[in-house]
Formats: C-alpha cells, sequence, structure tokens
C-alpha cells in the first residue's frame, strides 16, 4: 500500500518535472482541454444564472400568487381556441372572492382583479412613454411582492372613490424626480392630474428582459374612467395560502373559475390558470438549446483535446523509452510505468481544467461588470463537474500509450536510442 | 577508498554460496525469416562475492547473458535459478521484483534521470521497493557517501563529470543492498583516468564484500576481476581465474 503512495508521489513529480520541462508542448497540448473546459463551464454558468434569474423573477411576479388570464403564458400554439374566450372581468372576482369565503379549508386567500396596459406620465416638462400601467383595487396590497421606498398603496376609500392617485415604480420615479421625494407631487396621465400616493423599492428586472422598475399602479376605478377596459389584457390575480401546495391551490381555483364561468361539465376551460411556476416549462427548451449547444462544443474540443494528448504521451513515451528501460531495471513494475504516464497526461488535462476555469471565472466577472442584471452565476459544482471531466479526459487519452509504454519490453526499451 | 590491490597479491577468498545458478540456458530470437541462436546452452554458476567478467566479441552473446543475469530476459530453455528462486518461470512483475532488491545494474551511458538530483536517481529503487521517506532520504545519502559523493547529493547530472554520474548510479546500484551488481561496460563513456577510478570503487566494492559481474570487451577491466567467462558463438569458450 505504502509502495503504490511512493509511487504516486514520484509519478506527480515527473509528471510536474515534466510539463516544466516542455512548457510550449504542454500548453499547446491543452488547449483543446482548455476550450473544453470553458465552454462546458460557460454553458453551466449560463443555465444556472438563467435559473437564479428566474428564481429572482419568480419573487418578483409572487411566488405565492396565480394568475387568471384569457390567454396561457406558456404559449397558444392554435391561438383560434383561445381567441373568442371571454376576456377576465371584474365580476369574476368579485364572485370568485364569494367563493373563496364560502370555502373554510380554501388554500386560496383571494382574488384581485387587474387591468394593465402601456401609458405615458408626465410632470415638470419630464415625459416617459411605455410604462406598464395597473389598475387594480386597495387587496392587490396584499399580493405586492416588492416593498415601498415611500409612501403606501391607495386605500379602500381611494379605491372605492376612485381618487385620482398613483404609486409609481422606482425607475419612474426617479426619472420624473430625480434625487427629490415624488410624495405628494402632481403627475399628468393620460392628460389627467393624480397624486403620487407611494413610490416602489427597486426591483431590477424579468430575466434582465422587463423592468419591474417601470410601472405604476393605480385604482381601478380611475383607470377605467381613462382607459376603458382593454379586454385582452384583464386578469385575475389570486393570492394562495400555501405556496408549498401550488399544484392543489390551481386545481381548486381551476374548478371556481369554471362555476364562475357556469361552465358544465366536459366543456373546455374558456380561461387560463398561470403563474410563475409555469414560466419555468417555457425556459426549458432554451436551457435545452444551451447546453446542447455548449455540450457539442465541449465534446468536440475535449475529442480534439484528448487526441491531441494521446498524441502528446504517444511522443513522451517514444522519447523516454530508455527512461522506460532504465526504470524497470530499477524495479519499476507494470503498474508503476502505466500511472506514470497517466499521471502525465491527467496532469496536463487537469491543468488545463484549472485555466478553463479561470478563464470561465474571468469572463464571468467581465460580465458580471458590464451588464449587472445580466444573471451569471459561477458555482461550485462547475468547479468539480470540470476536474472530473479533465481527469476523465486524462485517463482515457493516455491509457493506450501508457499501456504501451507499461508493457516495453526493458531489453529492447534500455537498447532504444 | 583503498587504491587496488596489487594483481600478484591478491587474496584467496572462501567462496560463499551460490548465488546464480544456470544450466543449459538458450535463448533464440526471431528476426524476420531468420532464427537467431545468442545462446546456445550456456551452464554457469556465480557465488557470493564473487568477481566476475564477461567477455566476448559482438554477437558473442555476452549481452543475452547479461540481459539474462539481470532478469531483464527469461531464457528460451534451460534453468536459471537466482537466489535458489526459479527466475525462467516468472512473468514481468515478478522479474521486477527480483531486480529491484538483488540486482544493481550500472550502464555504459549512466542512464541517470536527468531532472532529478543525485540523490533522487539513487532514491528511485527504493520508492519501487517501498521504502518510506525518511529511510530512503537517509540511505540514499549514505550510498553517495559511500561513493565519494557525499558533498553532490543534490547536483543534477548535467552538473557532474562523467565519473560522478558513474559513481551516482553506482550508489543507485548499492541502495538496495543487492545480491549482484550488473555492470555493462561501465568504463566505456569515460576516459582512461575516471575509468580506473570506476575500476577501483569496483574493487573496494569487492573487497567489502560485493558480488559483481562486469560484462565488457576490454581486458584492461576484465583484469579487475578474479574470474573471466568468455563466451563465443552463443556458447563459453573459457572460464577461469583472471591471472
Amino acid at each position: 500500500m505504502n509502495r503504490i503512495i511512493y509511487e504516486l508521489t514520484e509519478s506527480v513529480r515527473i509528471a510536474m518535472a515534466q510539463i516544466r520541462a516542455n512548457k510550449m508542448r504542454s500548453a499547446l497540448t491543452a488547449l483543446g482541454v482548455i476550450i473544453g473546459i470553458v465552454a462546458v463551464t460557460l454553458m453551466g454558468t449560463a443555465i444556472a444564472g438563467i435559473n437564479t434569474g428566474f428564481d429572482r423573477s419568480l419573487a418578483m411576479l409572487g411566488e405565492d400568487v396565480l394568475y387568471v388570464n384569457k390567454w396561457p403564458w406558456t404559449g397558444a400554439d392554435d391561438w383560434w381556441n383561445y381567441a373568442d374566450r371571454p376576456p377576465m372581468h371584474p365580476e369574476d372576482a368579485v364572485r370568485l372572492n364569494r367563493i373563496i369565503a364560502a370555502s373554510p379549508d380554501s388554500l386560496l386567500a383571494f382574488a384581485v382583479f387587474g387591468d394593465v396596459r402601456s401609458a405615458s406620465i408626465k410632470s415638470n416638462g419630464n415625459s416617459i412613454n411605455g410604462v406598464f400601467t395597473r389598475g387594480t383595487n386597495a387587496a392587490y396590497g396584499r399580493i405586492l411582492a416588492a416593498d415601498f421606498s415611500e409612501g403606501r398603496l391607495f386605500n379602500e376609500t381611494e379605491d372605492e372613490s376612485a381618487r385620482q392617485v398613483v404609486v409609481l415604480g422606482y425607475d419612474v420615479a426617479q426619472a420624473l424626480f430625480p434625487g427629490r421625494s415624488s410624495l405628494g407631487a402632481t403627475v399628468t396621465i393620460h392628460g389627467q392630474p393624480f397624486e403620487v400616493v407611494g413610490v416602489l423599492a427597486r426591483q431590477g428586472s424579468f430575466l434582465g428582459l422587463f423592468s419591474f422598475d417601470n410601472q405604476m399602479v393605480m385604482p381601478l376605478g380611475a383607470y377605467r374612467k381613462y382607459f376603458g377596459i382593454r379586454d385582452e389584457n384583464t386578469e385575475i390575480q389570486v393570492k394562495v395560502k400555501d405556496k408549498t401546495r401550488l399544484d392543489e391551490a390551481r386545481e381548486e381555483l381551476t374548478g371556481y373559475m369554471r362555476r364562475v364561468r357556469g361552465e358544465y361539465p366536459g366543456q373546455r376551460d374558456n380561461f387560463s390558470v398561470n403563474g410563475g411556476a409555469l414560466f419555468k416549462e417555457k425556459l426549458d427548451p432554451i436551457k435545452r438549446g444551451i447546453a446542447l449547444a455548449g455540450l457539442f462544443v465541449t465534446g468536440l474540443s475535449l475529442f480534439v483535446g484528448a487526441i491531441g494528448i494521446m498524441n502528446i504521451t504517444f511522443v513522451s513515451v517514444r522519447e523516454r523509452t530508455k527512461e522506460i528501460g532504465t526504470r524497470k531495471a530499477l524495479g519499476a513494475r507494470r503498474r508503476t510505468v502505466l500511472l506514470q504516464f497517466l499521471i502525465e497526461a491527467v496532469s496536463i488535462c487537469v491543468l488545463g481544467g484549472v485555466a478553463g476555469l479561470g478563464i470561465t471565472y474571468l469572463m464571468v466577472l467581465g460580465v458580471k461588470a458590464a451588464m449587472p442584471a445580466f444573471p451569471v452565476e459561477f458555482s461550485l459544482v462547475l468547479v468539480v463537474i470540470s476536474m472530473a471531466v479533465s481527469v476523465a479526459t486524462g485517463v482515457l487519452s493516455g491509457f493506450v500509450p501508457a499501456l504501451g509504454a507499461s508493457r516495453l519490453d526493458p531489453v529492447v526499451a534500455l537498447r532504444y536510442e | 577508498m583503498s587504491p587496488p590491490a596489487p594483481v600478484e597479491s591478491r587474496p584467496v577468498r572462501p567462496v560463499g554460496p551460490v548465488v546464480i545458478a544456470i544450466e543449459g540456458v538458450t535463448k533464440l530470437y526471431q528476426m524476420g525469416e531468420e532464427t537467431i541462436h545468442a545462446l546456445r546452452g550456456v551452464t554457469l554458476e556465480i557465488r557470493r562475492n564473487e568477481y566476475l567478467a564477461i567477455m566476448g566479441p559482438s554477437g558473442s552473446g555476452k549481452s543475452t547473458l547479461m540481459n539474462m543475469l539481470g532478469c531483464l530476459d527469461t531464457p528460451t530453455s534451460g534453468k536459471y535459478e537466482f537466489n535458489g528462486l526459479d527466475v525462467a518461470g516468472m512473468v514481468d512483475d515478478e522479474l521486477a521484483e527480483i531486480r529491484n532488491k538483488e540486482i544493481g545494474f550500472v550502464f555504459q551511458t549512466f542512464n541517470l534521470l536527468p531532472r532529478s538530483d543525485a540523490l533522487r536517481n539513487v532514491e528511485l529503487p527504493l520508492i519501487y521497493g517501498g521504502v518510506p521517506a525518511h529511510a530512503r532520504h537517509e540511505r540514499a545519502r549514505q550510498a553517495l557517501v559511500d561513493v565519494g559523493l557525499g558533498n553532490r547529493i543534490h547536483h543534477r547530472p548535467n552538473e557532474l563529470s562523467g565519473g560522478q554520474r558513474q559513481r551516482v548510479a553506482v550508489a543507485r546500484a548499492l541502495v538496495n543492498r543487492p545480491s549482484i551488481i550488473l555492470a555493462d561496460e561501465p568504463t566505456g563513456n569515460l576516459d582512461s583516468k575516471t575509468g580506473v577510478e570506476i575500476l577501483a570503487l569496483f574493487d573496494d566494492l569487492y573487497e567489502k564484500g560485493n558480488t559483481l559481474i562486469v560484462v565488457t570487451h576490454e581486458e584492461s577491466v576484465a583484469r579487475h576481476a578474479r574470474r573471466i567467462i568468455r563466451l563465443h558463438d552463443g556458447l563459453i569458450e573459457s572460464d577461469g581465474p583472471a591471472f
């Protein structure tokens, strides 16, 4: 047992000396592995980043909120099946709340109607177009995942009396009132004066695409007065009591909605229950695509790298045939010689792997510095995976030449010049 | 290190137990269509603390016999016993074990590892023998001291003269306290003065009780031995004292 340890230590030492003595050759050989590891780690980083970004974004949507819409979020391929569905109506939410209230064991807490559209907002000559505008009820305050940086949501009285008050997203407030409070200020929306009662804390963007800070919320009554109701974008948000039982809650909600809509058994739902978790499915093909592309590049470069390492190990065995003969004469067994060259191949691969990881790490740092919103994540799992891949590549590519070396006849090897 | 004893006054030593016994050994090589009879039936006994020279022109089977004695190769037919163990039937790794424990090799071209210092080179057989690091360093250092290189233990081969390199190789051959030391043209790559020094070292090792087998084609080298075996055409031509 001890002997194996001594032989291993000796082999590692020899391998390092060999790599040091042939720096250029080793570096060029390791290139394939370096590219392979960069590809596999970048792929992992991208996928992990998407997951993290998604989880962050999911929290913005509210992990414990289900959405009832005319359209499914996951995309409707056969749109004609959905086109003649009725839009969500405020009355739907009222009836839904009535059913929920009558079901004591319900997993659902309450429902809030909302209508969204894009609108422009003005103040003091500053103007912002394309602000995501939501008209809703005061209960929205208990669904909203964001905190307030100042102020509050409109209250029930303001809601019921359709007061012209508005809550601004962080970026909107910053753009209109840079560096000062906008609380109590009057802004102009759709030509009408609104009083700012609250500003939301900074939330960031959803998957780096859609900014949650570019929004405003107003009482539904005020919204309908000026914008009417646009059928397509109405929705009902339903708060769930226990977010770990989202699937059950979804089924319960579907049942209640069918009652609200008066659908008879066998009739197809004329609404869609959506939720943040459903978005995950939508991301799967993207992740699969990245994984496939990454695996392809990884596989290709590792294959090329492995051939390079196999070649260099053959060369190394050839160059050091006499040394192998000497070692055998001094008592090196087959296993010892095999291990020595295997460790040399593995060492090159592991050094390549470490270099690849380093490059990826720097790239991730660079991306993070350049685009803070872009979700990239460097994880320990990646380190473990790339080391495993490197070692496997080394073993696979070094095995054949190392085996050849171990089987050399010492007499022939000693005579080799 | 004592100077070599004058040839005339060599003491007659009592012979020790048999280390190597070979009987009717043949070795055939296939070279393409042709079969080469490198050894045609060699019978030989070597006892402890002998100093033996093997001589012969090229093609005489001298190298083949040396490889055989060094357990680098096995005979095609015939018997080979090393310390009573049947070598002829051994597989690679068993032979490696014997070489490691029982045989110290000294090569014409020294065969040192270029990137390792003298100490590391001498330690190599001990590594393969599974000797723990501390004992390894100590024994390797002592072996280098014994060959007069106590002040060169951290020099690499390219920082040593030819004679010093061969001394490192001798230290490496000695370090496992082998039953025999097998030297193949040990002075072949050295100038005559350095060659004489190495032979003096061999004489000294012999005086200390080691068993030496030197393969050479130089009479001056062979004359240091106590017994000379001359090979010709795969057979022993003569076997007798070197007087």
